[in-house]
C-alpha cells in the first residue's frame, strides 16, 4: 500500500494532465467532423465519436494498469518484448487481413488491430535495454547493432507496406543521436535526402553534372590550380571514351556514360592519389562517386519500389504534379478548411467544409482540419502550444533519469509523438507530403489511442520508479 | 555514469521547437495572410455537378436514324444547404402536392443532408423554363440537364430495349454508376452499354448562399469532361422492320431475317410488341408494371427466347445430313402409303404420288421420306452403333448452332435444346434406344428445340451453301467504326456445297413447284424464292405455323424464318407473311395488296392460344 501511494505522488501529473486535455480535445472534434443531426448524441454508439469515447475509457484503464505493474517488468522483459514483435509482424503478413492495399491489420471479430502500433513500443524499450550499460559511444560497435534494433521492424513494416508507419521510425535515430550517434551520420542523411529531392525535381543527369561541377570547385579550393588541371586532365579524356564507348557499344543511356566517365576517371586519378598521398582529393573523390551512384540509385528506388499513388504524392509534395484529381484536391480541400478557419475559427459545430466530406478521413489522419477550421489560427496555436508543453515535458522527465535505459527509452516516446505531431499536421498544411498517420490522442481510432497510451505510460511508470534501483 | 553527449539535448529541445515554429508560421500564411482560402470558402459551397454524356445514337443499315436523346431535367436538393422558402410557389411550378413534398424532402434528408439527391426526376422542358426562372429562390435546389431516349419510329422495342436506372447491386458491383444513373437494361442498350453510354464528367462550381453559382472552382482544374457515347449503325432496316411489325399485328409470334453473305440481321420482330417509348422517362416504372401484368407477354423477346420444335423445316436438315453422310442420294426413291409405317409404328402422312425422290419429298414434305432418310443416318453401318451415329448426327447440327447460343450480340439468347446421347440413355437405358425410339426428330418433332433465331440461321447457310456468320445486330461501332471481329468470322458447317443443291431444288420447288407443293401462297413471279413449310406441335391448343425462306435462288439476299403462334398450317400465315417480306426487302414496294389484306385482316385472338 505504501508502494502504491509513493507511485501515485510520483507520478508526473503535469505530463498526465496534459494527456487527458489533448484526449478530450480530439474527441470533440471528431465530433464535430462526423456531427450529424441525426445522431446528435455524444455517446452514440454507432457513430465515430461514440466509439471514441470507449476507446478513451479503455485508454484510462489501460494506464492505470500500467500504473500499477513493477517497473522492473519492462526492463526485464524488454527483449522477449522485441522478439514477440517481430514474431507478429511476421505474423500479420501472413494472416493479416489486407487494408487499403496494405496487410497490416489482425482481424479479430469485428475488431482490427494494427501490430505496428505496438510495435513501436517494443522497439523504444529493446532500444533502450540495448543502450543501457553500455559505455556512451559513436562507434560503430555500439551503433550498428542500434541501429539494426530500429531497421529490422521497420523493413518488416515495409513489406506490408504501411509507409506512414515506416517514416515514424525515423525517430529512433533522435535516440540514437543523444546517445551519441556522430552528428556526421546525420549530415550525410540530410545531403542524400536534398540530393533525393534534387534528383526527383530535375532528373539524374542535371544533378550529377552539378555533383561533378561541385567536386572540381572544392577541389580548386582546397588543393589549388595545379592539381585541379591534373584531375580534369584525366576526366576529359576519361568522359570521351565512356561517351565512345557508351554510346557506340553500349548503347547506354547518358546516366550510364556519366557512371562510366567518373569511374574511368578515379582509377586513372589513383595514381596520383597513391603517389603523392593527397587525403583531400582523395575524400572528394570518393564523395562524388557515392553521390553519384546515390543518384542512379534513388532514381531507380524512386520508379520502381514506390507504388505510384506514393509516387504521386511525393511529386505533388515537390509541386511536381499540378491537379492529379485525388491527392491534389484532397491536399487542396484540407487547406481550404484549415486557411478558411482565418484567426478564430468558425466556432465549434458550425465547420462548412469539412462538414461536406469534402475533406477525406478526416476523423482521423485528418482530424486536424477540423481544429484549423472551427477553431481558426488560435486554435491550432493552443493545439501546437499544447504539443510543444507535452514534448518538453517528456524531455524535461528523459534528462533526469539516472540510468540510460529510462532516458533512452524517454527519448524514444519523445521523438515517435514529435514525428507524429509534425508530420500530421504538416501534411495537412502542405508542408509534408500525405502520409497516412494519425495526430497522438487527436485521431480516431483505437489502435493508435491505446498505442500511443502504452508508449506514454510506461514511460510515466518508470519516471515514477526512478529511484527505485532497476536491474 | 558519465554522460558525454548530455549538451544535446538542447539541440533537440532546438528541433521540437523548429518544428512548431515551421507549422505556425505555415499556418499563419494560410489562416491570416493568405485570403484565397476563405474566398473559396467562407460564404461558398463547393457543388460538384455531374456532366451527363449523351448517349450513343443508333441508325438504321440505311443510316435512317432509330434512337435519339431529348433533353430532360432532373431537381437535386441538398438538404443542409436549403431555408425558408416559399413552399406554395415551388409545388406550383413542379406540379406536386404539400405531401409529396414532405415526402420527397424526407426521402432526400434520409439519403444524406450534405450530399446531392434527386428531388424530383425527368421534369418537363416547360417546367424548367419557369423553375430556371425563381430557381434563386429556392436555396439547396439545383437541377441538373439529363438525356432521355427518343425514338424516330415506335418500333423494334425489343431490339432496341430501354434504359433503366442501376440499382444498388450494380452500384456495389461497378464503381462507374452511381444512384439515379442510366443503364441499358435490355437490347442493345444493354449489349452496348459501355459503347453507348460514354463517360461522365464532373463539374465543380463554387455556389454562394444565395444559391447561385459564382464560377468554376480552381478555373476548372478540377473538372473531367464529359464524353459523349459512340453511336452505333445497326444492321437493321427500320422500313422492313416497321413493316414485319405491321405484318404481325394481332399475331403472336416472330420474323427473323438475315442477310446471308454477312450475318447482317435485317429484322427482329417479335409479337406482340409495344411502344419504345413507353419506357422513357417518368411514365416507365408504371407503364413497365402494365406491360409485365400482360398476359400476351409484349416484354418477351420470341425472335430469341421462344424455343419451337422445328416441325417439317427440319427435314431440309436431315436431308442435307442424309447426303453428306451418303445414306441417300437425291434420286432416293421411298414409297408412302399415307405415312410411314414400321411394325406397330405409324407417322402418318397426306396424300401424294408415290414414290418421291429428294426434291419432291422436300417440295411436298413427306413424312415418309424423312423417316426412312433419317433411319438410314442412325443405321449407318460406318458407325457401331445407333448411339454413335446419332453423335455424328447432333454434331451437325451444332455446327449449323442448334442447340448452343449463336452468340448474337444481345442479351438473353437461349440455346434451344437438341438432345445428348445421354439424354436418351437417362430415358431408355444406356444404348437402349434405336433409329424408330426417335424417329419423331425426323421430322423435326420431338424433344428437339430451337428459336427462330436459329432457324433463320439455319436458312442463311443454306443460302451460302454451307456457311454462316454468327447473326448480328451492330455492324458499325461509333462513326468510322467496324462491327466486333467476332462477327467477320465464317463459320462452315461440314456439308459439302453440292449437297445442297437437291434441297434447295425441293425448297424451290415447296414455293414454286405444281401439284402437292406446300407453299404456294408464299409464290412471287418476279423473284424465285426458296422455302419450307412447317408446324410445331403445340400440346397446349393449335399448332403454330412456320415458313423458312431465302430468296432469290441463286443471289440470296434475305434469308427468313416466320413464326406464328396457334395459325395451324406453315403455309396458312407464316408463308405469305415471310413472302411479303422478301417482296418488300428485295423490290421496296408490295404489288400483291390481297396478299397483305388477307395477312393484315386476320387476328389470332389471345384465347386461341390459351394454355
Ligand atoms: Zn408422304
Amino acid at each position: 500500500m505504501q508502494k502504491r501511494n509513493n507511485i501515485v505522488a510520483r507520478l508526473d501529473w503535469v505530463t498526465v494532465i496534459l494527456w487527458l486535455v489533448m484526449m478530450v480535445m480530439g474527441w470533440l472534434n471528431i465530433y464535430a467532423a462526423v456531427y450529424n443531426e441525426q445522431h446528435t448524441s455524444i455517446f452514440d454508439l454507432s457513430q465515430r465519436y461514440g466509439k471514441q469515447l470507449v476507446f478513451i475509457i479503455a485508454a484510462l484503464v489501460l494506464a492505470v494498469l500500467i500504473m500499477v505493474t513493477d517497473n522492473k517488468l519492462y526492463f526485464f522483459f524488454a527483449w522477449f518484448f522485441y522478439g514477440i514483435m517481430i514474431f507478429l509482424l511476421l505474423l500479420v503478413l501472413v494472416l493479416g487481413k489486407e487494408i487499403n492495399g496494405a496487410r497490416a491489420w489482425f482481424e479479430i471479430g469485428s475488431f482490427s488491430i494494427q501490430p505496428s502500433e505496438f510495435a513501436k513500443f517494443a522497439t523504444g524499450l529493446a532500444l533502450a535495454s540495448f543502450l543501457n550499460g553500455r559505455r556512451q559511444s559513436s562507434g560503430l560497435d555500439v551503433m550498428a547493432p542500434a541501429t539494426a534494433i530500429i531497421v529490422v521492424p521497420m523493413i518488416l513494416i515495409a513489406i506490408q507496406p504501411d509507409m506512414g508507419s515506416v517514416v515514424t521510425y525515423f525517430a529512433f535515430f533522435i535516440v540514437l543521436y543523444r546517445e551519441g550517434m556522430s552528428i556526421y551520420v546525420f549530415i550525410t542523411a540530410i545531403l542524400a535526402a536534398a540530393l533525393f529531392l534534387l534528383t526527383l525535381m530535375l532528373g539524374n543527369v542535371p544533378v550529377a553534372a552539378g555533383l561533378i561541377v561541385l567536386a572540381i570547385v572544392v577541389m580548386l579550393v582546397t588543393s589549388g590550380w595545379s592539381l585541379t588541371l591534373r584531375a580534369l586532365g584525366i576526366l576529359l579524356p576519361a568522359a570521351g571514351v565512356a561517351f565512345l564507348a557508351g554510346h557506340y557499344l553500349l548503347e547506354l543511356e547518358t546516366s550510364g556514360i556519366i557512371v562510366i566517365a567518373v569511374i574511368l576517371a578515379g582509377l586513372g586519378y589513383a595514381w596520383f592519389i597513391y603517389r603523392l598521398k593527397l587525403k583531400m582529393p582523395a575524400i572528394i573523390y570518393a564523395f562524388l562517386l557515392g553521390g553519384i551512384l546515390y543518384l542512379f540509385t534513388v532514381d531507380y528506388a524512386f520508379n520502381h519500389m514506390l507504388k505510384p499513388h506514393q509516387q504521386t504524392r511525393i511529386n505533388i509534395m515537390l509541386g511536381m504534379e499540378e491537379d492529379p484529381f485525388g491527392e491534389g484536391y484532397n491536399l487542396n480541400q484540407s487547406l481550404i478548411s484549415i486557411g478558411s478557419g482565418g484567426f478564430s475559427g468558425k466556432g465549434y459545430l458550425n465547420g462548412t467544409q469539412t462538414k461536406f466530406k469534402f475533406v477525406p478521413e478526416q476523423s482521423t489522419d485528418f482530424i486536424f482540419c477540423t481544429v484549423g477550421e472551427e477553431w481558426g489560427f488560435i486554435g491550432s496555436v493552443v493545439v501546437t502550444g499544447l504539443f510543444v508543453w507535452f514534448l518538453l515535458r517528456l524531455l524535461l522527465l528523459a534528462e533526469r533519469q539516472r540510468t540510460t535505459f529510462v532516458r533512452a527509452y524517454g527519448y524514444g516516446v519523445l521523438a515517435l509523438f514529435l514525428v507524429h505531431f509534425f508530420v500530421n499536421i504538416g501534411m495537412t498544411i502542405g508542408v509534408m507530403p500525405v502520409i497516412g498517420i494519425p495526430l497522438p490522442f487527436f485521431s480516431y481510432g483505437g489502435s493508435s489511442l491505446w498505442g500511443f497510451t502504452i508508449l506514454l505510460f510506461v514511460f510515466l511508470r518508470l519516471d515514477a520508479g526512478r529511484t527505485e534501483y532497476l536491474g | 555514469m558519465k554522460d558525454r553527449f548530455a549538451s544535446r539535448k538542447y539541440i533537440i529541445v532546438g528541433l521540437i521547437l523548429a518544428s512548431a515554429l515551421i507549422l505556425i508560421v505555415r499556418l499563419f500564411h494560410i489562416q491570416i495572410v493568405d485570403k484565397t482560402y476563405r474566398v473559396s470558402a467562407a460564404n461558398n459551397a463547393l457543388r460538384p455537378v455531374t456532366q451527363y454524356p449523351a448517349r450513343g445514337l443508333i441508325y438504321d443499315r440505311n443510316g435512317e436514324l432509330m434512337v435519339y436523346n431529348q433533353a430532360a431535367y432532373d431537381l437535386l436538393v441538398i438538404p443542409v444547404q436549403t431555408s425558408a422558402f416559399d413552399t406554395a410557389r415551388f409545388n406550383e411550378i413542379l406540379g406536386i402536392t404539400m405531401e409529396d413534398f414532405r415526402e420527397r424532402m424526407r426521402v432526400a434528408k434520409a439519403y444524406s443532408r450534405r450530399t446531392p439527391s434527386v428531388f424530383l426526376k425527368m421534369i418537363s422542358s416547360e417546367t424548367y423554363a419557369v423553375l430556371q426562372e425563381e430557381l434563386y429562390r429556392f436555396p439547396g435546389f439545383y437541377v441538373q440537364a439529363r438525356t432521355l431516349r427518343k425514338y424516330t419510329r415506335p418500333v423494334a422495342a425489343h431490339l432496341l430495349g430501354y434504359v433503366g436506372e442501376v440499382d444498388n447491386r450494380l452500384i456495389a458491383r461497378d464503381s462507374y454508376y452511381r444512384s439515379g444513373d442510366y443503364i441499358g437494361v435490355s437490347g442493345i442498350e444493354k449489349s452496348y452499354e459501355e459503347k453507348l453510354r460514354g463517360s461522365k464528367g464532373v463539374d465543380i462550381f463554387l455556389v454562394d448562399v444565395h444559391n447561385n453559382i459564382k464560377g468554376s472552382y480552381a478555373d476548372g482544374r478540377y473538372d473531367t469532361m464529359a464524353v459523349p457515347g459512340t453511336n452505333l449503325w445497326s444492321t437493321v432496316d427500320l422500313s422492313l422492320q416497321e413493316y414485319g411489325e405491321k405484318l404481325m399485328l394481332n399475331k403472336t409470334g416472330s420474323i427473323v431475317a438475315i442477310e446471308p453473305a454477312t450475318g447482317e440481321i435485317l429484322s427482329l420482330v417479335s409479337s406482340p410488341s409495344y411502344d419504345p417509348s413507353l419506357l422513357v422517362g417518368r411514365v416507365r416504372s408504371s407503364n413497365f408494371a402494365g406491360l409485365q401484368a400482360d398476359t400476351v407477354k409484349p416484354l418477351f423477346d420470341r425472335a430469341l427466347m421462344a424455343s419451337y420444335p422445328p416441325g417439317s423445316t427440319f427435314k431440309i436438315m436431315n436431308g442435307l445430313i442424309g447426303l453428306q453422310e451418303e445414306v441417300i442420294r437425291p434420286t432416293s426413291l421411298f414409297s408412302c402409303n399415307y405415312g410411314y409405317h414400321a411394325g406397330s409404328l405409324t407417322v402418318g402422312c397426306h396424300s401424294h404420288r408415290s414414290p418421291l425422290n429428294l426434291p419432291d419429298a422436300v417440295a411436298q414434305s413427306c413424312n415418309s421420306w424423312f423417316c426412312n432418310a433419317f433411319r438410314n443416318i442412325l443405321e449407318n453401318s460406318e458407325y457401331e452403333s445407333v448411339q454413335e451415329a446419332y453423335d455424328r448426327w447432333r454434331e451437325y447440327l451444332v455446327a449449323f448452332g442448334f442447340g448452343n447460343k449463336l452468340g448474337i450480340d444481345l442479351p438473353n439468347e437461349l440455346p434451344g435444346f437438341v438432345p445428348a446421347r445421354s439424354y436418351y440413355d437417362r430415358y431408355y437405358g444406356k444404348d437402349r434406344w434405336k433409329a424408330l425410339t426417335v424417329i419423331s426428330l425426323a421430322i423435326g418433332q420431338g424433344e428437339i428445340g430451337a428459336t427462330p433465331l436459329q432457324m433463320a440461321n439455319m436458312v442463311a447457310v443454306i443460302a451460302n451453301r454451307g456457311s454462316f456468320y454468327i447473326p448480328h445486330v451492330i455492324k458499325k461501332i461509333g462513326d468510322d467504326g467496324t462491327p466486333s471481329p467476332l462477327f467477320t468470322q465464317r463459320y462452315t458447317t461440314g456439308i459439302s456445297p453440292q449437297n445442297f443443291e437437291p434441297v434447295i431444288e425441293g425448297m424451290e420447288g415447296a414455293v414454286n413447284g405444281g401439284e402437292g407443293s406446300t407453299a404456294r401462297g408464299a409464290r412471287l413471279d418476279s423473284i424465285i424464292i426458296c422455302g419450307k413449310t412447317g408446324t410445331a406441335q403445340n400440346p397446349h391448343g393449335k399448332d403454330h405455323s412456320i415458313f423458312v425462306a431465302f430468296a432469290p435462288k441463286d443471289d440470296p439476299q434475305i434469308a427468313i424464318a416466320v413464326y406464328v403462334e396457334n395459325a395451324g398450317f406453315g403455309s396458312t400465315f407464316a408463308a405469305p407473311i415471310a413472302s411479303l417480306m422478301i417482296e418488300k426487302y428485295l423490290t421496296g414496294r408490295i404489288k400483291r395488296k390481297y396478299l397483305e389484306d388477307y395477312v393484315l385482316r386476320v387476328v389470332i385472338t389471345p384465347d386461341a392460344k390459351e394454355e
